[in-house]
């Protein structure tokens, strides 16, 4: 009998020694692969396939839903929402404007990869804003655009203001021209909150690049020396090519970050004013969510194109990602 | 299918989020105000309701208001309570239409409410029925600082003309007329509701937010045309669309801008800018097209009983009790707002005198743009409004968007 039990343990560890290598990836995969499915692909689809109906998120007493299904009825009129476009149009703004992050944190990474005492306190200190919470980032630059008692107001009430009483002999400011109420502007909204949208975008760059630079070959900057490389030459041909990975975690985090600018623009404008500083991630939660939405079909519709944009992107960077691995093996 | 797995996990979700679970002849009420005024005034009432019943054992859900607008979309199906606050107008109408709230006709029929509640019937009842009782409402109008106008000698204006020609000496002496903060947008729908029911009365208010008709329509277009004049004549201050109703109450008690268009609620803001009842008075906005009949904004708070509650008879009883005239008195009085019985009696406070002397002589109470209009319109039409403000050569653009817009919304 005992030995029949040992030959029966002895087989099961072989077949479990045999696809040990096949299982363990899976095993641990399980749990997230299980979350994964469960927060991301299934709402995925239940996004998509709500869109299709007309529905206020209310199910009746019985507990049936209200929606009804209208096909894509709500695809067509976001074709004719004018709001829906200034979304869009807010979205390749920031999608553009955002890239400054990438260049301009490669110059700060550059300027602080110096052995110069105290520079790990100046590289924490310039990695600061990628810390705070972005609400806390879009408060304080809200505050910093406010023309009353903000930094460009108390900078303009200097330069054109002059200080008076008014009929109660309270002090008050009496202004040539008054001050540029930028998160107030149509036109000058959106880039007040890319402005401080990339505040901490360009620390998160800078920190990407310092890793990177880290990792130069300090032969081959020896060798660029002794060829004569220098300056602009320098950065360009030897020490460039050897960044390419940060460059590309780089440009693909804040593709990611410009696409989902969500936070800043719910602390600072709500969307406003009425409606200019919308981005689709914005909208999406206006129309469907927030007090005056509750058309959840129609929020879903703009949730799908946001998706289909966003899946584009990926898709190109997953398969640059894909080409790059075969060809380094 | 997802929609019934969806509804599956909220329902989960919002049993597990209830503390509390209802066994029968317990009562839960769901009520949304944790300000401390409100929030008093409630927790008295509900021990006065216990010591009156005895025998049905309360148990009360108060949330913040916010939370409860959420909130509340969810619990009427999933986990319902016995009673919820709500409001009443157009915010009522999507629960209403999916038959999640219990019509209470025959209720107002037993408690004669219909005479003592009747200012607010309309707006309580849809298709036919009345679907909740009211317990409070405020006041809007034109908040003022009279020591300003007293230095300039200018007298609470009456009418139209009254108050454009007061602004003159407002701007010479280097005072803005109208302070207001539109950053929420919904201060700009107060001054747009004044101005439309002053030059067109309560049924195209009503009319208007039914939309049954268009915002290009002459006397809409009248309305906006108004509106420009005030701003141009008397203005507004700079920035407002950056700043929120209580941002906009710094100027006010500053002294530099001396009119605020604004509900009762303001007044501890103004109090607690440092202004006294001596500073502040209250008018109500001025007549523009003479002979129209009065009506006014008078945003009310209700009860209702939905659907799926339990314990519906006591849930009566609670409704029955909070229109009663000496709890609607005491109830109001803690608060620091009216009451809508009109057996009722006011608290002693200069606002809510005046606000009651405005309201109990009203010829229609309208709830607010953006409770009477359904809330796609509402946004897209408050967003109009602070375009116009911002620039006023949009109007016909804005009109005509919003035009568009309702096509959409009330098809």
């Amino acid at each position: 009998m005992a030995f029949t039990e040992t030959r029966a343990g002895t087989q099961k560890t072989s077949w479990l020694a045999k696809n040990k290598l096949n299982i363990a990836p899976w095993l641990f995969l399980a749990p997230a692969l299980l979350y994964f499915a469960i927060y991301v692909v299934v709402p995925i689809f239940e996004s998509i396939w709500l869109s299709f109906y007309e529905w206020n998120g209310l199910y009746r007493a019985d507990g049936t839903s209200t929606a009804s299904w209208v096909g894509f009825e709500n695809y067509v009129k976001l074709w004719d929402d004018p709001k829906f476009w200034i979304s869009l149009k807010n979205n390749v703004l920031w999608l553009v404007l955002y890239m400054l992050a990438v260049p301009a944190g490669l110059f700060i990474a550059l300027f602080l990869n110096q052995k110069t005492p105290g520079m790990r306190l100046y590289k924490s200190l310039f990695f600061f804003p990628f810390v705070i919470s972005q609400v806390v980032v879009g408060l304080i630059f809200g505050w910093f655009y406010n023309p009353d008692f903000g930094v460009v107001g108390t900078i303009w009430k200097a330069l054109y203001c002059e200080e008076t009483v008014n009929i109660l002999g309270n002090a008050t400011f009496k202004c040539s021209r008054a001050a540029p109420d930028i998160l107030s502007s149509p036109e000058f909204a959106t880039y007040g909150i890319i402005a401080a949208g990339l505040w901490p975008q360009i620390a998160y760059c800078m920190i990407l690049y310092l890793t990177g630079l880290n990792n130069v070959a300090a032969d081959q900057i020896e060798a660029g020396r002794l060829d004569g490389a220098k300056g602009w030459k320098m950065l360009w041909y030897v020490v460039l090519p050897q960044l390419r990975p940060a460059t590309f975690i780089a440009v693909v985090v804040t593709v990611i970050g410009a696409l989902r600018s969500f936070d800043m623009i719910a602390i600072m404008t709500q969307g406003g004013p009425f409606g200019s500083t919308n981005v689709l991630a914005y909208y999406m939660f206006e129309t469907a969510i927030s007090e005056y939405g509750e058309r959840y079909g129609y929020g879903s519709a703009i949730a799908t194109v946001l998706f289909l944009i966003m899946l584009v992107y990926i898709s190109y960077f997953l398969w640059r990602m894909y080409q790059d691995e075969k060809g380094a093996h | 299918m997802f929609l019934k797995t969806k509804s599956a996990l909220a329902a989960l979700a919002a049993s597990a989020a209830m503390t509390t679970t209802a066994f029968a002849g317990d009562l839960v009420i769901n009520f949304d105000d944790l300000n401390p005024g409100p929030k008093q005034a409630f927790e008295d009432a509900i021990a006065q309701f216990k010591s009156e019943n005895p025998d049905i054992n309360v148990i009360v859900n108060n949330n913040d208001r916010e939370a409860h607008k959420s909130a509340i979309r969810n619990f009427l199906t999933a986990d319902a309570p016995d009673v919820t606050s709500w409001y009443p107008g157009n915010r009522m109408a999507p629960f209403v239409d999916a038959g999640l709230f219990e019509p209470v006709t025959d209720l107002w029929a037993e408690n004669g409410f219909n005479d003592d509640l009747a200012a607010i019937k309309a707006t309580m009842s849809r298709d036919g029925e009345i679907w909740g009782v009211p317990y409070s409402y405020y006041q809007w109008g034109v908040y003022y600082r009279s020591d300003i106008f007293d230095l300039l000698k200018i007298e609470e204006p009456k009418t139209w003309d009254d108050l454009l020609a007061a602004c003159a000496p407002m701007k010479e002496a280097g005072v803005t007329p109208f302070t207001i903060g539109t950053k929420f947008l919904w201060t700009a729908a107060g001054v747009f509701d004044y101005i439309n029911l002053r030059t067109n009365g309560y049924e195209v208010h009503n009319d208007l937010t039914a939309g049954k008709i268009k915002y290009t329509d002459p006397r809409i277009v009248k309305t906006m045309e108004n509106w420009k004049t005030l701003i141009d004549e008397c203005g507004f201050v700079d920035n407002h669309a950056s700043m929120s109703w209580q941002d906009a109450i710094a100027p006010f008690a500053n002294g530099d801008a001396a009119m605020y268009v604004m509900g009762n609620f303001s007044v501890d803001g103004y109090k607690n800018a440092g202004l006294t009842y001596e500073q502040i008075d209250f008018f109500q906005f001025p007549e523009i097209t003479p002979g129209l009949p009065r009506a006014e904004e008078a945003p009310a708070d209700a009860f209702f009983i939905p659907t799926n509650a339990k314990n519906k008879e006591d849930a009566r009883k609670w409704l029955a009790f909070v229109a009663r005239p000496d709890v609607q008195t005491k109830w109001n009085s803690t608060m620091g707002q009216l009451p809508i019985n009109s057996k009722a009696e006011v608290g002693d406070d200069k606002f809510l005198k005046e606000g009651f002397a405005t309201l109990s002589t009203a010829t229609g109470l309208a709830q607010f743009y953006d409770r009477d209009a359904p809330a796609a319109m509402a946004k897209a039409g408050m967003e109009g409004f602070q375009k116009f403000m911002l620039d006023t050569s949009t109007m016909m653009e804005v009109l005509t968007r919003l035009d568009e817009v309702q096509e959409e919304v009330y098809k």
